[in-house]
């Protein structure tokens, strides 16, 4: 198994660079906020968007959808603020990119939301931190303030008329809080109960204002459009899903962890080459290619590329890019319900079939588990996941339903094992 | 205004209006339970989902996920469906989830009967479980939750209408929701009490058995109750509302929508006009007095006796409540004329203050207080001392106090029409027991000057009549019958074939 080929990490320059990118004189040492003085002094907030377009950048947060676009429904004219929000709630087990990039390199992370506020026309941006990431928070905030320092946040920022300004934002720890009108809701005071849609976040977010939502590796990814230009970044992996990614593997590999690898990179390699193969010699059972939401790969259908298109034409979803690698011990029936009893305890509990399926999902697979299931169960399991799916407010609930249906497909005698153990 | 297809049949709609609204309009029902009219769109119940086929002419193409109702605004050209297969599924499988964790409370719940969860089970729903009862989440039952609403945790969907009623009608936000997941509880606000002026309307709203009247629990299974329109009395407001009674007794009201007085409101205290209105001691036989005594007579006697202790006696006083109807001030209005009593008057009874508030509830105490001001009535601090002959309909001077009692005490002839027993009525003369609000059909004038109509509700006890038929025998024994509104005399031909 060769590697493919490998250009300069650029998203984790960090671990190529002997300083420590947290102080901000040696990421300006590094180069850092050059483009940001550049672009801000040369461009047009419209010219920003236009090259985010072209580079064909796509969301990091789990959908994929295009970020230039997204930048473009912005309401205009509306006589209120607009509201940049970078997501770094990160929390989709399987998922641990977003806080090696607070943690390591805040001020791309800064530079690329300044980058992306000018774009926007937004004056005042947010960084909404998962509860449990407090020494990340730490870290934000010292940053925030260094460059604030700098006079590369607040008014009249790089000494041009433009004023950008960023608050870091504490959640208080729900998975719910990463879901993009859930976090509005958070940073609003509330509970996070997702909203309903239509009225779009870029036509009424934060306080009814036209606001944008965005991941933490995509903000950093438009720190490097800007900086090489869409031509590079297009250039990396597939025309239609380019770019550098943050893939995280974890599970039963020799070497978990956080690779930057092109878009497209073939999951076989990830797990054999990068992530050290399968550990204890086990052979592979299945994958989880994007995070616990999206549907199971056998350990036949590894051959794909990693790119938005390919894994969702393979049946199942990039997502966050969250690999579970699981080994040929695995018991499906006890990960599912592991999985099952994530949702149940997430869901916000706000629309019928996501607040009461959960629980009923899980309820069957504690049964199921415990050997005192029947074939009935099975048959009901699929229909309460077809109940769950495309009929609430926000996609946890297909993230819910979605594991279900593709374990119980792929691994159908897993569970018809787990019946006959008491009735044999 | 915007075209849509709804089922294959075309309609036109209100602009502005969601596909609930309108497909009501066009005769078709969209099961929904956490939408309501009044209150904004939260979306969270799911039991509106409908196929979208196209969205407006310009955008033909079915959407591929099946679309709330409730959010979904009407456009020109939209083509929505609700009666096929893969909506059914969908209301059915909402249904099911609504009900796993669900208590198996209709036997003893007094939501039944009016719940929307069991209308739509037997529409939408007609499933076999597959839930153990054991297996259901528990919750809190019966809870006082303020003075007169009970919450049962169990039976709540969660659809926050009471809770967006709290937000966006009363700004009190009592309720609120905890938790989550399906363990997610609606509960009081730490520290708070549901007694705001308006809390019963939670009840009204919550579409199953959670919140309850506390007075009204378990006094009546609702199919046996039947409901008649009128408005209410408690104030100049005139809120509509419906009353739901049993024979001659009240069980309750609720407040029908009105868009130009209440919206789909009504104050807590209107609730219970009914009670303060039809308790007390009733006046159910028209009395005349001899030597000292009352004797019970018909009413067309009674009042032939009326006409004549009034009659070319000298000038009469009026005294008129601001809470009878306008066609009964009208006919007291005649009858001072015909009598030469040009001292027509308004007696305020004495009431709570209240203030007036921004919402529903009016400082003025009286349904009909712009009324009586129509025909030229004032208010009246004291009696009119220069009559010595005097008329009381519907109100009480004699519990005002010696200024009024040592009038009525020297009086040579008194005629009362009222509901009840009065202190005034052991003054008077001649008595003649009339309907009260609920019991009579007739017109308010409220505090913005609406003219109202309302029909009774029920029947007067014993022999009481309406006060406008028994006024309008009084105006014709004076010697006239001009004036009688026609529907006085279409009323009288009932009541006398009935
Ligand atoms: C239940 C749920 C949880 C989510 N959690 C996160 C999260 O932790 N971080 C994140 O960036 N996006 C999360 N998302 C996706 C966001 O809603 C949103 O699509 C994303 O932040 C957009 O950023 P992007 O366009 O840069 O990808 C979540 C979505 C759902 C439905
Ligand atoms: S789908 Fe689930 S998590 Fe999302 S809004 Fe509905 S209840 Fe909440
Ligand atoms: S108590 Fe009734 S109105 Fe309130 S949320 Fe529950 S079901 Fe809805
Ligand atoms: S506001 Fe006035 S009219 Fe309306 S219900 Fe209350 S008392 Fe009756
Ligand atoms: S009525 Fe539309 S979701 Fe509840």
């Amino acid at each position: 198994m060769t590697e493919s080929a490998n250009p300069e990490r650029v998203l984790l320059h960090y671990l190529d660079q002997e300083s420590d990118l947290c102080d901000i004189e040696n990421y300006v040492a590094d180069g850092g906020y050059a483009t940001a003085r550049r672009v801000l002094g040369d461009m047009s907030p419209g010219d920003v968007i236009d090259t985010v377009k072209e580079s064909g950048l796509r969301g990091r947060g789990g959908a994929g959808f295009p970020t230039g676009m997204k930048w473009g429904f912005v309401a205009r004219d509306t006589g209120k603020p607009v509201y940049l929000l970078c997501n770094a709630d990160e929390s989709e087990p399987g998922t641990f990119k977003d806080r090696l990039l607070i943690e390591n390199d805040p001020h791309q992370l800064i530079e690329g939301m300044i980058l992306s506020a000018y774009a926007i026309g937004s004056e005042k941006a947010f960084i909404y931190i998962r509860g449990e990431f407090r020494k990340g928070y730490d870290i934000l905030c010292r940053a925030v303030e260094a460059a604030r320092a700098q006079g590369f946040l607040g008014e009249k920022i790089f000494a041009t008329e433009h004023a950008v300004d960023i608050v870091v934002h504490l959640g208080a720890g729900a998975y719910i809080c990463g879901e993009e009108t859930g976090l509005i809701e958070s940073l609003e005071g509330k509970r996070a109960h997702p909203r309903i849609k239509p009225p779009f976040p870029a036509v009424q977010g934060l306080f009814g204002c036209p606001t944008i939502v965005n991941n933490v590796e995509t903000l950093a990814c438009v720190r490097h459009v800007m900086e090489k230009g869409p031509a590079w970044f297009k250039g990396i992996g597939p025309e239609r899903s380019p770019g550098p990614k943050l893939f995280c593997v974890s599970g039963h590999v020799n070497k978990p962890g956080v690779f930057e690898l092109p878009m497209g990179t073939s999951l076989r390699e990830l797990i054999e080459v990068h992530a050290g193969g399968v550990a204890n010699g086990r052979a592979l059972k299945a994958v989880i290619p994007g995070g616990s939401s999206v549907p199971i790969l056998s350990a036949d259908e590894v051959d794909l590329a990693m790119d938005f298109d390919s894994v969702a034409a393979a049946g199942s979803m990039l997502g966050s890019a969250g690999v579970i690698v699981m080994d040929e011990d695995t018991d499906m029936v006890a990960t599912l319900r592991t999985i099952a009893h994530f949702y149940h305890h997430e869901s916000c509990g706000q629309c019928t079939p996501c607040r009461e399926g959960t629980g009923w999902l899980e309820t069957i697979l504690l049964r199921l588990e415990s050997g005192e299931g029947t074939e009935g169960d099975i048959e009901t399991l699929y229909s309460v996941a077809g109940g769950m799916m495309g009929t609430t407010i926000c996609a946890l609930s297909d993230a819910a339903a979605m594991p279900v249906r593709s374990f119980l497909d792929k691994f159908r005698d897993d569970f018809l094992g787990s019946l006959a153990a008491v009735e044999g | 205004m915007p075209r849509v297809t709804f089922n294959g049949i075309d309609v036109e709609v209100e602009a502005g209006s969601n596909l609930i609204d309108a497909a009501e309009a066009a005769g078709h029902e969209i099961p929904h339970y956490c939408y309501h009219p009044g209150l904004s769109v939260a979306g969270n119940c799911r039991m509106c989902l409908v196929e979208i086929k196209a969205l407006s002419d310009k955008q033909d193409k079915p959407l591929p996920k099946l679309q709330i109702a409730c959010n979904t605004v009407v456009q020109d050209g939209m083509i929505a469906e609700s009666n096929n297969d893969r909506v059914a599924e969908a209301g059915r499988s909402v249904l099911e989830f609504l009900l796993i964790n669900h208590p198996i409370d209709c036997p003893i719940c007094d939501q039944a009967g009016e719940c929307k969860l069991q209308e739509y089970y037997m529409e939408y729903g007609g499933y076999e479980s597959r839930v153990d009862l054991d297996e259901k989440v528990l919750k809190a039952k019966a809870t006082p939750i303020g003075p007169d609403v009970m919450l049962d945790q169990e039976r709540c969907i969660l659809c926050t209408r009471c809770v967006r009623f709290l937000d966006e009608v009363t700004g009190t936000h009592e309720l609120t929701i905890n938790e989550r997941g399906d363990h997610t509880l609606l509960s009081l606000t730490e520290g708070a009490v549901l007694d705001n002026p308006y809390a019963t309307n939670v009840v009204d709203i919550c579409p199953v058995g959670a919140l309850t009247s506390r007075k009204f629990r378990f006094q009546s299974r609702v199919w046996y109750l039947s409901s008649d329109d009128t408005i209410c009395p408690g104030c100049a407001t005139g809120c509509s509302i419906e009353v739901h009674s049993r024979g001659s007794e009240i069980f309750r009201v609720k407040p029908r929508n009105n868009p130009e007085v209440n919206g789909y409101w009504m104050c807590d205290y209107g609730r219970r006009v009914p009670s303060l209105l039809q308790g007390g001691e009733r006046l159910s036989a028209h009395l005349k007095r001899e030597q000292g005594r009352f004797l019970t007579r018909p009413v067309r006697t009674a009042v032939q006796y009326a006409a004549s202790l009034l009659k070319d006696a000298g000038p009469v006083a009026v005294i008129v409540s601001p809470e009878l109807s306008q066609e009964e001030a009208e006919l007291l209005k005649q009858v001072a004329g015909l009598l030469g009593g040009e001292g027509c008057l308004v007696f305020r009874c004495e009431k709570p203050a209240f203030d007036d508030d921004e919402l529903l509830i009016s400082a003025d105490r009286f349904p009909n207080q712009q009324g009586l001001q129509v025909l030229g009535m004032r208010s009246a601090d004291g009696p009119p001392l220069d009559c010595s002959l005097a008329i009381v309909a519907g109100c009480d001077p004699a519990a005002a106090g010696p200024q009024w009692t040592d009038w009525l005490e020297g009086l040579d002839g008194l005629l009362v029409l009222d509901s009840h027993k009065t202190v005034t009525a052991a003054y008077a003369d001649c008595l003649l027991a009339i309907a009260t609000h609920f019991e009579s059909g007739g017109t308010f004038i409220n505090k913005d000057g609406l003219r109202q109509s309302f029909e009774a509700a029920i029947s007067p006890p014993g022999d009481a009549v309406e006060g406008r038929v028994v006024l309008g025998w009084l105006v014709e024994e004076l010697g006239s019958v001009a004036g009688v509104s026609a529907s006085t005399t279409a009323l009288e031909s009932r009541l006398a074939s009935a």
